[in-house]
């Protein structure tokens, strides 16, 4: 083995354009200027749009079953095989729609902190 | 026998792991940067462990048993709420680099006042859930050998101190992960002993003998009482899992808040495969132990390998679910045992009395005990309530607090610490005094005992109303420093930026 040599970071060429837009994007949000702001504002809103449909979705699907029983009795006596529908619908399938949610959501939420981070600029990899 | 030897093991499964992590974990120089380092499989598994306890592992399936469908909004109420958690708080927690909630609170708020509260409400919520966990020990100690229901309740209050005192939270992350998968294995292989029993019998039809409401998910009197409280329920327990003190504190074990999501998400995947399970025991429950249903139903997945298949076999599978009952029991009270501990030795037993002072170990290990203590003399009086209603209620007391703190705290600005004290106290007594008063008097079917009984539908509304309202009036005295932590808590670690 011969002496360890100096570690070399390798970086692709450097984009000029990108390059400026990026580092302004930091500095205008640590210096809280009206800038940094709007970028600010823009994740956030991006991101809490993005749970508020997570959680509609949730809320229209799982959360509609207590009424739907509510308003039709009759769901009670209904059967797939030899389950009840309700023991099918909240001990089963409830779940993976669940997990479904959760990885859309983390999918979705991780793009927009790719893009914010495109926007505002000075990605540490 | 097979319940004495499936105690034992266990029993000393949990401190064997909790020894070997700790030796790992004296390697290296900082406790809590080493358990930043936990990859997100281990960590769900550990989240999953510590989250999954008596009530899931007993009380579930006795509940349905008993009441049928609509009992199946625990289960689905308590993996939702890790849902919910995961779209509002999970990376933003983790980014605030919080322990505890009450470290969050402070950070967020910059108030003393405020951090003290929540501090009195980590305690009084961890024990009012550990209460159940205690009571559960009793039962399944009773079930199986017929020892005293304190002798349980002893035991895993003796096992949990062994094993959170040294401290420590990497060796506690794979004490937890090993009782995760204790857990599932523990109800998943008996379920396809049993199927199986089942269908060589005939596959009698569970619901012949059961009541028409067994199959309708609404809670119990039906109508508008009955759509009320199943909609409460839903909101305390989809709301409440956010707040609980032992999740919160695992959330900082993650390298990053995208490592948080990813943890969270691979719990919900954990949590839906364990809770197929315990529908599967309830409905069998129905054909083959109609009569645990009045009174003795959190003893149904104990009981159930033994009525069913009998001799060698029976022994062995009472000895696994016995197994898993217990390692439930041990790793939701040291992760609450933990999560009390922390904040009691923070603001009771590492404060100076008189002109002595604890020092940091000292001071965590005495608040353990106390911690453990209180909630164990709580438990012998109180062993008649259901296991899983008491955890509701503990739901029900952090949706109406925590859950709005959280929500508003992250994606609020404008919330001062005025807002937040008045919010939580009106949450905190409003939700506190429908528990105690539901855990004293015996409850009917009028609207009275739903409104009391699962607070969560006015309760909540009420404590995020509040926090609103008071920090507009206040609106002056939002902390100087609310915008810099909105950009710690939502930008991503991989952009530079001052946090």
């Amino acid at each position: 083995m011969s002496e360890p040599s100096a570690r070399v970071r390798v970086t692709g060429p450097p984009r000029r354009r990108a390059q400026d837009v990026r580092a302004a994007g930091t500095r205008e949000i640590d210096a809280e200027t009206a800038l940094g702001e709007v970028f600010m504002r823009s994740l956030l809103r991006e991101q809490l749009s993005l749970a508020l449909r997570v959680l509609a979705a949730l809320a229209l699907t799982v959360g509609l079953l207590p009424l739907l029983f509510h308003v039709f009795p009759g769901l009670g006596d209904v059967r797939v095989g030899p389950v009840p529908v309700a023991w099918l619908l909240l001990g089963v399938l409830t779940y993976p729609w669940l997990v479904l949610l959760g990885w859309i959501y983390v999918r979705r939420a991780e793009h927009n902190e790719r893009d914010f981070a495109d926007l505002v600029g000075s990605v540490d990899e | 026998m097979p319940g004495v030897v499936a105690v034992v093991l266990v029993s000393l499964a949990t401190l064997a792991i909790g020894t070997w992590g700790l030796r790992i974990s004296r390697t290296t120089s900082d406790f809590l940067v080493a358990s930043r380092t936990v990859a997100p499989r281990l960590n769900a598994s550990a989240i999953g462990g510590e989250y999954l306890s008596a009530a899931s592992f007993l009380g579930v399936a006795g509940l349905l048993l008993t009441f049928g469908a609509e009992m199946l909004w625990y289960p689905v109420g308590w993996t939702a709420g890790y849902l919910v958690l995961l779209v509002l708080v999970a990376a933003p927690l983790r980014r605030s680099g919080a322990y505890t909630l009450p470290d969050f609170a402070e950070a967020r708020l910059g108030s003393r006042g405020v951090r003290k509260l929540c501090s009195v409400l980590v305690v009084g919520i961890g024990w009012l859930y550990l209460l159940p966990q205690f009571q559960g020990a009793g039962v399944t100690l009773r079930a199986t050998i017929d020892a005293p229901p304190w002798a349980g309740s002893l035991v895993v209050a003796l096992v949990v101190l062994a094993s959170v005192s040294p401290g420590g939270m990497r060796s506690i992350t794979f004490v937890q992960a090993f009782q995760y998968w204790l857990k599932l294995t523990a109800l998943l292989v008996p379920v396809f002993v049993l199927l199986a029993v089942w269908m060589a019998d005939g596959s009698a039809d569970p619901t012949a003998a059961a009541p028409a409401s067994w199959s309708v998910p609404l809670a119990s009197p039906g109508g508008g009482v009955g759509l009320y409280t199943t909609y409460s329920l839903i909101v305390a327990t989809f709301l409440g899992t956010m707040g609980l003190p032992h999740v919160v504190v695992r959330f900082y074990t993650n390298p990053d808040g995208r490592a948080a999501r990813r943890t969270t998400l691979a719990v919900l995947g954990l949590l839906g495969i364990f809770y197929v399970l315990p529908p599967v025991y309830g409905a069998l429950g129905r054909i083959y132990a109609p009569d645990l249903a009045a009174g003795r139903s959190d003893v149904l997945v104990l009981e159930l390998p033994s009525l069913m298949v009998g001799g060698v076999a029976g022994s062995f599978l009472t000895g696994l679910v016995t197994a898993g009952a217990f390692a439930a029991f041990l790793s939701t009270s040291s992760g609450l045992t933990i999560a009390v501990a922390g904040v009691l030795s923070q603001d009771v037993t590492g404060r100076r009395f008189g002109t002595r002072r604890l020092g940091g170990v000292a001071a965590f290990r005495v608040a353990a005990v106390i911690a453990v203590v209180v909630p164990l003399l709580l438990s012998l009086p109180a062993q008649d309530v259901a296991v899983a209603r008491t955890v509701g209620l503990a739901f029900a007391v952090t949706a109406s607090t925590f859950a709005p703190l959280l929500m508003l705290g992250i994606w609020w600005r404008g919330l001062t610490p005025a807002g937040a004290v008045a919010g939580l106290l009106v949450g905190g007594l409003g939700s506190g005094f429908a528990v105690a008063w539901t855990l004293a008097a015996s409850p009917d079917e009028g609207w009275e005992s739903a409104l009391l009984g699962q607070p969560a539908a006015w309760s909540v509304p009420a404590s995020i109303l509040t926090m609103v309202v008071v920090s507009r009036l206040t609106r002056a005295s939002v902390p100087a420093h609310a915008g810099r932590f909105m950009v710690r808590l939502h930008t991503p670690e991989a952009v530079e930026l001052q946090r």
